[in-house]
């Protein structure tokens, strides 16, 4: 039943891993400050590029979780 | 204006003779019968994964994204970053929402937004105004790239004043024009596979090249003035930065994949399974586009904005210029021909796409539902090449007599427009339950309104929105967005009572995910 489900475009629990895509994304007092640095780079900017990687990852981890 | 670069124009010049032959003999590639609108202005809807890789992102991360994101940053610092956060929480959409679009317009044979709009709702009302706001709102966008186009062709050395002056840019154009008509949307397709190649060659070389030669990312976030570097923390009654870096990204992932250009380029994919592995493909562009975003600061560092060299550009393209200062100043003529064609030809592929879009709307919802009902294949891929035509040449008139200001305040709008079709093509995907005539009310008031606030505000993109002692400055399509979804379901069993519910929809709950056994 629940893999009937899934096929035909149902809700599948791997979609909470896209919910904390937009939670994280979306919040900036999380991220809105300078530091700990790495290579010289504040906070603010090396976390939203390494956010963008791990959401891919995320995103992956849907994909071979709800693909049949 | 600087001397011509001769070394640098030469390799550009190159690079844009290739893709421009590359363009034409696209017509050969996985070849179809041009005459028939889906093969010209869909390519067949033949594209694999790795394909659709490349036209997505060459269709999504334009020449003027390119530009306008550091440009953004070295005028305004950290807020430039929220096309970080933006082009995350894009994928998670491509992945749910726009999957089942896809499955939907695959099985249904439609093209454009407005056929799937026509089709579940039934009413070409609302078909005409999702439309309407798709071709209105790519106009300018289109005109837009040829600003990207005009700012490198100008870093070259070419040009000078008058109509004379915009001379390569008008052959760049016609180039354009030619290869669009001939091969649809195979040119840009087999383009932007060189384009991105170029584009990551130039943005690694960026990223490494230049923070040596300033001497490191420590030294580069030091000559940032402080107030650039981080968001302003909000004061009291207020979300302050927070709520506008928040609602700009929002409100722009949201707006991204309704615009035409977008859903061509997904619609083009082969399979659902292409698009669901694209969402976890694509993030290597937001990865690109964020690096990028920080040569803004490199252009602070390098102090490049002050170089007499440089000045002549900055009067004349604004902050725009800074990216190609920045690249003139950082490397060997031969490596600056090669990223600026990275740039110009990062322009021609949104902009054959964007046109390709407007004139497969206009051909099916416009022309076809209220000209000539029963157009032949061959007639309708005919008209549509002419409109993909005329479209670009609109666009190019609008750049050569209108100022750029003006194209990129239209483009802002744009966005408010065209998140204003959320409702009937996003949730439309998931549900017919709203009343066709209440959406095409929400959409004509949140339209207005969101028009409005962004007059009342001198065409800022946030507007600072007051309840009681507390303010929400935030991005205006967010917050008419919303008013346009509430109105809609508001109205719904209103316009249900008066109307009478009309059950018309042609599509079943089965289109919208894939066939068992398929």
């Amino acid at each position: 039943m629940t893999e009937a489900k899934l096929k035909r475009g149902g809700w599948s629990w791997w979609y909470l891993l896209f919910v904390v895509q937009f939670l994280v994304a979306l919040w900036p007092p999380f991220y809105n400050k300078a530091e700990p640095h790495l290579i010289g780079i504040p906070f603010f900017y090396w976390f939203q590029l390494a956010w963008i990687l791990v959401c891919a990852v995320l995103t992956a981890t849907v994909y071979w979780a709800t693909d049949d | 204006m600087a001397d011509v670069n001769w070394v640098a124009l030469s390799v550009f010049l190159a690079l844009f003779g290739f893709v421009s032959w590359l363009g034409f003999a696209a017509a050969r590639w996985r070849k179809g019968d041009l005459d028939q609108l889906h093969e010209w202005g869909l390519g067949g809807r033949r594209f694999g994964t790795v394909v659709t890789w490349f036209l997505v992102g060459g269709d999504l991360y334009t020449a003027y994204t390119f530009i306008a994101v550091p440009a953004l940053a070295f005028g305004a610092g950290a807020i430039a970053f929220f096309a970080v956060p933006y082009t995350v929480i894009i994928y998670p959409l491509l992945f749910l929402v726009f999957r089942r679009l896809w499955y939907v317009c695959h099985k249904r044979g439609y093209i454009t937004a407005g056929d799937f709009v026509r089709g579940r709702f039934g009413n070409r009302w609302l078909a005409l105004a999702i439309t309407v706001t798709g071709i209105v709102a790519t106009m300018p966008y289109i005109a837009l790239q040829l600003v990207g186009i005009q700012v490198v062709i100008g870093a070259l050395g070419v040009g000078g004043s008058g109509l004379f002056g915009e001379l390569p840019l008008l052959i760049a154009f016609l180039v354009l024009a030619a290869f669009t008509y001939s091969s649809g949307l195979r040119a840009p397709a087999s383009i932007a596979i060189v384009k991105d190649v170029l584009i990551y060659i130039t943005a690694i070389a960026a990223i490494i090249v230049i923070p040596a030669e300033l001497g490191g990312f420590g030294k580069i976030f030091a000559a940032v003035p402080a107030q650039k570097l981080l968001l302003a923390a909000p004061g009291e009654h207020t979300t302050g930065a927070y709520g506008s870096y928040a609602t700009l990204a929002l409100g722009s992932a949201l707006a991204l994949f309704l615009y035409p250009h977008s859903l061509t380029a997904i619609l083009s994919a082969s399979s659902g399974r292409a698009i669901r592995r694209n969402a976890a493909l694509l993030p290597g562009y937001s990865f690109m586009l964020g690096l990028l975003a920080l040569l803004g600061f490199f252009v602070i560092a390098a102090g490049v904005h002050d170089l007499p060299a440089y000045a002549a550009g900055f009067k004349k393209f604004g902050n725009n210029f800074a990216v190609p200062a920045l690249l003139l100043q950082s490397f060997p003529p031969w490596f600056v021909g090669i990223a600026f064609a990275a740039i110009g030809i990062g322009a021609l592929v949104p902009a054959a796409i964007m046109s390709i879009a407007a004139a497969n709307l206009y051909t099916r919802n416009i022309h076809r539902e209220f000209i000539n009902k029963n157009p032949t294949d061959k007639q309708e891929a005919q008209n549509a090449k002419w409109v993909s035509l005329l479209v670009k040449l609109g666009a190019l008139v609008f750049i050569l007599f209108v100022p750029t200001k003006y194209a990129i305040q239209l483009q802002l709008l744009g966005g408010i427009w065209m998140i204003q079709t959320l409702p009937a093509v996003m949730l439309g995907a998931y549900t017919r339950w709203f009343n066709a005539w209440a959406l095409l009310v929400g959409w004509a008031v949140g339209t207005f309104v969101g028009t409005s606030m962004a007059i009342a505000t001198n065409l800022q993109n946030t507007y600072p929105l007051s309840i009681g002692s507390y303010t929400f400055p935030g991005y205006t399509a967010v917050y008419t967005v919303v008013l346009n979804v509430v109105l809609a379901a508001v109205l719904t069993p209103i316009c249900n009572r008066l109307a009478g519910r009309d059950q018309a929809d042609e599509t079943r709950a089965s289109d919208y995910h894939e066939a068992p056994g398929a």
